[in-house]
């Protein structure tokens, strides 16, 4: 075990905001702050509506799957189970597990420690806390549950495949069946199902977890191959982390403005 | 094309001190350093700067411009505003000597408590090793690090925590995920990054990342794959009952 270190280091702790930075160093954290307030803000409304949520083929990412609620719903109705004091809407069954994924993911945890919690407000620029336990114990150690969140990201890319090929089926009132079509929102749907899915497989989890913890890649040529796909991804997270937060929400704007009649959908073919 | 800057210098020792400007002529092509060298040979022959390589590869002038840990060396003066005066500062997180100079020291003291590559018997009869090279690429990128200790300085949990007891630092989690990545070590690490190295203090904000002359994704490629090394051992359920890696 190693010998305790002997150097005495003064301290000079730096007040909050104290930088000798002359760029606009507030700028991101500012930017992560009122994106990331607008997408809490607007998610929790939308996942609170508990309609509006389908439109024809398509269906809101926020309520995917649809587990209980409406008529397409796979176990059916409101459970009755529910209690009764609390509000209702299908997507608070499924949200929560994205919402995981998300705040416990490493490119945002980095990001809103900055920008929420000014740990730091932003490199080399002196906190407004001396106290500091990191993610070394409670509360935040639990951001290791992480890989968790990763298991059930990759389950609801399976249920957003089958959403995006739902939404290529509209029914025909003519013939009283489904035909195969495309519409705006299919498209739509599939550009949100393509952003979601390059975000989770640049998972650090999923990295890992596929090859990242292989000591000797030689051996395992096929976890090697995975490794570099998943590092791929990897190496643009925030990226596609940004596009499908925002895409997601406006895949949910699409849908609702569609089922409440204030756009058109276009149907391609 | 020759045009005049002012540079903000910090002078002073551990008695205290304070930023004096200078200006000197520019020229095309210089670097800080070079501005720097110019000031110390015309008008103040008495200050500390650190320099060796003049080419980003020794690490010794590692300093803070405009409040951003860099390189003097690798500053070029194109890349700042001339309309304000330019700051040069020592290294905040370390103890300082004087003028420009720190005391990086601790680094090396708390490398020292990083057990040393320990490697698995020899291969071949003559005590030899095989390594593919497959094997060794990703360890490639920690071995370019310069130990400029730039990714220290602006480390929040060393610079405004001082937890200088508790946590190694990103350049030793550098030099621990070398170790752990590589094919041919074979020893126990994890408890010693859990407990201390306190890789748990790490909130993976990247300021380390972005700092590094030599480009080294210090959080995404040494940090977090260690934290999921930690996670496999000490807090996954799933691995912890199945044997995860070591
Ligand atoms: S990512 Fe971790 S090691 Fe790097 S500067 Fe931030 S806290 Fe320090
Ligand atoms: S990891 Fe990068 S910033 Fe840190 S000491 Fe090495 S070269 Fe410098
Ligand atoms: S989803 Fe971002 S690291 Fe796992
Ligand atoms: S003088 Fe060697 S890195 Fe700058």
């Amino acid at each position: 075990m190693a010998a305790p270190v002997r150097i005495e280091i003064p301290s000079r702790p730096a007040h909050f905001g104290q930088t000798s930075r002359t760029d606009p160093w507030w700028a991101t954290p500012t930017v992560v702050f009122v994106v990331l307030s607008a997408f809490v803000v607007y998610s929790i409304w939308a996942a609170l509506q508990g309609q509006d949520y389908r439109w024809g083929p398509y269906l809101s990412p926020l309520y995917s799957p649809e587990l209980f609620g409406g008529p397409q719903a796979w176990l059916g109705g409101k459970p009755m189970w529910w209690p009764h004091w609390l509000i209702w809407s299908p997507a608070i069954l499924v949200l929560w597990a994205p919402a995981g994924l998300r705040v416990t993911c490493y490119y945002y945890r980095g990001a809103y420690y900055k920008a929420f919690w000014a740990d730091p407000p932003s490199c080399a620029v002196g906190e407004p806390r001396q106290s500091y336990r990191g993610e070394n114990s409670f509360p935040l150690i639990m951001q290791n549950i992480h890989r968790y969140f990763m298991y059930l990201g990759v389950l609801y890319l399976f249920f957003l495949l089958h959403d995006a090929w739902e939404g290529l089926w509209f029914l025909n009132p003519a013939v009283g069946h489904r035909v195969f079509g495309l519409g705006v929102g299919s498209i739509v749907l599939i550009v949100d199902l393509i952003l979601l899915s390059g975000y989770t497989f640049g998972c650090h989890s999923l990295r890992h977890l596929v090859g990242g913890s292989v000591k000797q890649f030689s051996a395992c040529p096929v976890r090697a191959r995975l490794f570099g796909c998943a590092s791929a991804f990897n190496r643009r997270h925030m990226v596609w982390a940004w596009m499908s937060l925002c895409f997601v929400a406006f895949t949910d704007i699409y849908v609702r403005l569609c089922a409440t009649g204030i756009w058109t959908d276009w149907r391609i073919f | 094309m020759t045009a005049t800057a002012t540079f903000s210098i910090w002078r002073g020792d551990l008695q205290g001190g304070k930023l004096v400007d200078y200006q000197t002529e520019i020229v095309q092509g210089m670097v800080v350093l070079d501005a720097v060298r110019r000031i110390q040979a015309d008008q103040a022959n008495d200050m500390a700067v650190r320099w060796n390589c003049k080419a980003g590869k020794c690490g010794s002038c590692a300093t803070e411009i405009n409040g951003k840990p860099r390189l003097m060396c690798m500053t070029r003066l194109s890349d700042l505003s001339t309309t304000q005066p330019i700051r040069v500062e020592p290294m905040r997180t370390f103890p300082h000597i004087r003028d420009l100079v720190t005391d990086v020291s601790w680094n090396f003291a708390k490398k020292r408590t990083v057990r040393k590559f320990n490697p698995r018997k020899p291969d071949a009869a003559d005590g030899t090793w095989r390594m593919a090279q497959i094997d060794v690429d990703r360890v490639q990128e920690f071995r370019k690090c310069i130990e400029c200790f730039l990714c220290q300085d602006v480390c929040h949990v060393l610079r405004n925590h001082q937890l200088f007891d508790e946590y190694i630092g990103p350049r030793l989690l550098v030099y621990d995920a070398a170790l752990v990545m590589h094919p041919l070590d074979s020893d126990q690490r994890l408890a010693d990054l859990r407990h201390a190295h306190g890789i748990g203090y790490c909130n993976i904000t990247k300021c380390c990342t972005n700092v590094c002359p030599e480009e080294i994704k210090i959080t995404d490629n040494a940090i977090i794959p260690l934290k999921e090394r930690v996670v496999d051992l000490y807090f996954d359920p799933l691995t912890r009952l199945f044997g995860g890696a070591r």
